[in-house]
Formats: C-alpha cells, structure tokens, sequence
C-alpha cells in the first residue's frame, strides 16, 4: 500500500543554498513575504506532493498538508528564541511526514519514507505549539463568525487588510473617517466579549 | 467613559500613540480606576490576538494565492507517479527559451507555408473528405416515417432544405458548442439536436477556418443549460497507441467508435492536427476525440479519401485558443471551460452514458 517508486526528482542535483540565504528566506517567510512564500513554495511542493500522493494521498490533501506545514515554519520563524538548525526543505518534509502519518492515523505502525530522501528532524513540540496557535486562531475565527455584518468586514478591513480609516469610510459609506473610527470601536467592543467568551468555553 | 471609548483610548495607549503628557494622565488614571486597568490588560490580550489573527489571515491567503499563481504557471501539475518527472522539469525550466523558439518557427513556417501557397499551383488532388453528412433526398424519405412521430418536436420548419449535419459538444453547460467550422459553410441557420431529439436554434459565436474549429452557443429560448459536464478539455500530454473513442452523429442516432492514436500530425505534416485509426462517417464531423480517461483531446474533422480508417482530428488546445479570442474581444460572451474530467477509471459503457448528453447533432439549414 505504501509505495515507494524511485522518485526522479531527489535524484536530481538542487542547488542548495548557502546557510545564509537559507536563513534570510526563513527570516522572511515569518515577515508574510510574498516571494519567500513562492520560492519555497515552488521549491518544495512536488517533494511534498509526491509523498502524499504516493503515500494513499489526493491532490487536494498533499496541498492541504504542505500548507499546513507552512504555517508552522511561519509561526517558527516568528518565534524568536528558534533556530533553524537544518534546511527548509528537511523541515518542512519532516512536517509533512508527520502531519500525513498523523491524519492516516499509521504513525506507530508504519514508518515508511521517500526513498533517497532519510533525513527526518524531530517536530513533535514544533507541532504541539502549533496545535496551540491553531486553537487560538480559531477562537478569533468562531468570534468573528458570530459578530455579523457590518462588523466584521469594517474589523477584517482594519486589522486584517490594514486598511486606513479614509479607505474603510469611503468603501463602507461612512460620511467621514470619524464616524467609521466610532463604528470600529462599538464593533471592537462587542468582538472583545465575544472573543473571552468563546476563550472560556475553550 | 463609555465603553467605546475606552476601547480607543487603550488602543491608542496599547500602540504608543499617546504624547508623553497624555500618557502620564492615562497611566495615573489607570492606578485610581481598577476597572480601567482591568480593560487595559484586557485589551493587550485582545490586541495581540487580533493582531496574530489578522497576520496568519494574510499568511494563509498568501498560501492560496501562491498555489493558485504556480497552478496557473504550471509549476504545480497533478502528479503521474509513472511518468518522467524529470522531463517536466526541463519543460517547465526551459518553457520560456522552448516558447520563444517556438513561435520563431511558428512565424518562419507560417512565411514559408505562405510562400508556397502563393507560388505553387493549385493542390493536383484532394486527397481529403471533410465528415459532414450531405442529407441525401433518399435518406431523408426513409428518414420522414419517423421524422413525422418526431415532429411535434421539430422546429424546423417544413420544407427546410436541411443539407449538412455533423456532430458538437458542449464545453460550457450553459450552451456553448465547439464543432468544425467546414460542418457550418453556407449556413443560413443553424439548428443543433440533443440526444433525446429535441432541436434548439443556435448562433456563431466564432468560428476560425484556419483550425477548423467553430463556437456556438445555443440561443433557443427553450434551452434550459445542461446538467455538469462530465468532461473537460486534456491538458496531458497525448502518447502514440493511446485509445481514443468519439461519440457522433453520422446518422440520426448517437454512434460510439474507438479507435486509437496513430500519429502526432496530420495530414502532410500538419501539427494543428493529429491523426487517429477509427471507423468515422460523414456526420461524425465536429465530434469530441476522448482519451481513455474521458478528456478531449481532439475535433475530428476529415479524412484521407485513399486510405480506411485513417481519420484527423484538430488538437483540443486550439479549442482554448479560440475561447481566450472569445474573451478578449467579447466581455459578453463568459465561457468558462473545465480542464478536469470526472470519467476517469470508470467503464467504457459508463463513460458514454455520461457522455451523450453533451453531444448535439449540427443541422445547417441553406436556405
């Protein structure tokens, strides 16, 4: 069930790059970097995807498993007391190989890996945390969804697209920015109790 | 105070938006108001919170933009585990230098092709026979018997010199058809005729005689859309051997034939189109070329009078092609086509009862 066919791609020569340059793009992928983001993406998905797919995977789950271990390199990499100790791509696929092993629900049973490709790190308390920060989001997630229109879209617009109050009064119709300012506040105070709310219940 | 307001003055205290003085003022009123001080630690929370939330958002978005962006260039592809991997790579390494290559020997054949036309006599034999169906006087008084149960269904008006048929498919359920432009030449109007008999007007949206592909759209008031399209436009690469199978008209029922792909070209070289052993008819024109996994990989349009079996189809990335014109000249016309099939690893017998839905017969009416 669990193949492992010769993968053509880790037999190919990468350029790896330096230590440095390494760093700088982990560096950059904690500071929402769009074309970190996009080199490490393009650098790394097939590896991912060709684990998960041959490993009983779909498409859709290698793209939900690589993007989750994304996360967790973002929120490393924001972390300051962490230190990358191995490359990117070794970390991410470690990530990866858990997270995939943990949703199949195998781990003990089967420790099957990519031919050619056996470094594996440890990630385990890197995933503890991770499940944490989840929780987290999704207390702010459950709290915006119950805080209804025009609430939500005036607090996304401020505090998730960063717009400023003249963008925010002009797109939702306010006469003037103080009058979308007070609008924010009214709608920031009931999300503040919502969200302790939806904290204790968890 | 109320409490907006507090919610403003902390955010403005929280982000060091305050003067020293103001400050000051805030800090000593937050020893004497309990409630206050309460409402700041609060409020530190909420906001580093708020914040995180508002920075993994952008995060995740920028994930699925990425994905997105790289699944548009090409970077990412659903895998074949037994493909050559490696060869994609070098195609997707070399794609810009393989592109621009191309299309210098795209214009210098063009140039070179022009020239010969203009300088050679005219072609000695037409060694090809285009597969719309001329519908003889014979067969159309064998045909009258039914025609006349079928009638309460025809739209055509009586006495309307039907004279070419061939075969469409749908690539948008909302009614959009691709056939082949030769089935439409003369057309005055042009009815098409779904599987269970029913005719419906339908209009030109584009054709292009170069490609032999045409576009139509249904425009019959009748045409309610049809269910999801099982199928959608290939983007794999088309292997020699690979079986094929087409669903068409060359009579006045649905016929399915298969066959397989015998060469990348067609005829004399041609690279618009390729060439496929089937047994087609006139009438099986403008019809959908199938891979074993149910997507299009072809139109098929004419084929060799001297020889059996051999018949040619127009590549299906030329169908796309003709959409993007579409688009970029008519906001109007919102064609939307699917590259992702649902038909894979199900039956043959499966495969076409989910097909002929989507396969109208073209009926050009001259006069």
């Amino acid at each position: 069930m669990w193949v492992t066919k010769n993968p053509h791609w880790v037999l190919k020569k990468r350029i790896v790059a330096s230590q440095d340059q390494e760093l700088a793009v982990f560096r950059a992928i904690g500071n929402n970097d769009k074309s970190a983001i996009e080199s490490v993406y393009s650098e790394n998905y097939a590896l991912i995807q060709h684990f998960v797919v041959s490993n009983n995977g779909t498409e859709d789950d290698a793209r939900d498993i690589f993007q989750e271990a994304m996360m967790v390199l973002y929120e490393k990499a924001r972390q300051a007391d962490f230190e990358l100790t191995c490359q990117i791509r070794t970390y991410l696929y470690s990530v990866c190989r858990r997270l995939w092993l943990k949703k199949l629900q195998y781990a003990r049973r089967i420790e099957t890996q990519v031919e050619n490709f056996d470094k594996l790190v440890p990630v385990e308390e890197d995933l503890e945390d991770h499940d944490k920060l989840t929780l987290q989001y999704q207390t702010m997630r459950t709290a915006m969804g119950k805080i209804g229109e025009p609430c939500k879209s005036l607090i996304e617009a401020f505090y998730v697209h960063r717009k400023n109050m003249h963008e925010i009064a002009g797109f939702f119709g306010y006469t003037n920015a103080d009058n979308a300012k007070n609008q924010k506040y009214k709608c920031l105070v009931r999300l503040k109790k919502l969200f302790f709310a939806q904290y204790k219940n968890a | 105070m109320d409490q907006s307001q507090i919610a403003e003055v902390v955010e403005r205290y929280l982000k060091g938006e305050m003067d020293s003085q103001e400050k000051q003022a805030f800090e000593e009123a937050r020893k004497h108001n309990p409630e206050l001080d309460q409402a700041v630690v609060e409020y530190h929370f909420f906001f580093e919170e708020m914040v995180r939330y508002g920075e993994v958002r952008r995060f995740k978005s920028n994930l699925y933009d990425t994905h997105h962006t790289l699944q548009e260039n090409g970077e990412i592809k659903e895998l074949q585990l037994t493909a050559g991997t490696r060869i994609i790579n070098m195609w997707n390494k070399y794609r810009r230098v393989v592109t621009v290559a191309a299309s210098i020997a795209g214009i210098t054949t063009l140039f070179i092709s022009g020239m010969i036309t203009l300088f050679s006599p005219n072609r000695p034999i037409r060694d090809i026979e285009e597969l719309r169906r001329k519908v003889s006087n014979l067969e159309k008084q064998s045909s009258n018997q039914t025609a006349e149960i079928k009638n309460f269904k025809s739209k055509i008006e009586p006495g309307a010199d039907v004279k070419f048929g061939g075969t469409s498919f749908l690539i948008d359920q909302k009614g959009y058809l691709v056939t082949s432009a030769h089935v439409l030449k003369g057309a005055n109007r042009i009815y098409v005729q779904s599987n269970d008999g029913t005719d419906y007007l339908a209009e030109i949206v584009k054709k292009d005689l170069n490609t032999d592909i045409a576009i139509l759209k249904i425009t019959d008031e009748e045409f309610k859309g049809n269910k999801q399209l099982p199928y959608g436009l290939g983007k794999s690469k088309n292997d020699l051997a690979e079986p094929v199978f087409t669903m068409g008209y060359p009579k006045d029922e649905i016929v399915y034939n298969e066959g397989y792909l015998s060469a990348k070209s067609g005829l004399q070289g041609d690279t618009m189109s390729f060439q496929i052993t089937i047994s087609a008819n006139p009438g099986n024109s403008g019809g959908p070329v199938f891979n074993k996994n149910g997507e299009i990989i072809g139109i098929l349009n004419a084929r060799q009078a001297s020889a059996s079996g051999v018949v040619f189809a127009t590549k299906a990335k030329y169908i796309q092609t003709l959409v993007d014109e579409i688009k970029n000249s008519d906001k109007e016309e919102n064609i939307k086509v699917k590259n992702i099939s649902s038909l894979k690893g199900i039956s043959k017998p499966e495969q076409a009862k989910k097909v002929q839905d989507h396969i109208y017969m073209v009926k050009v009416v001259l006069s």
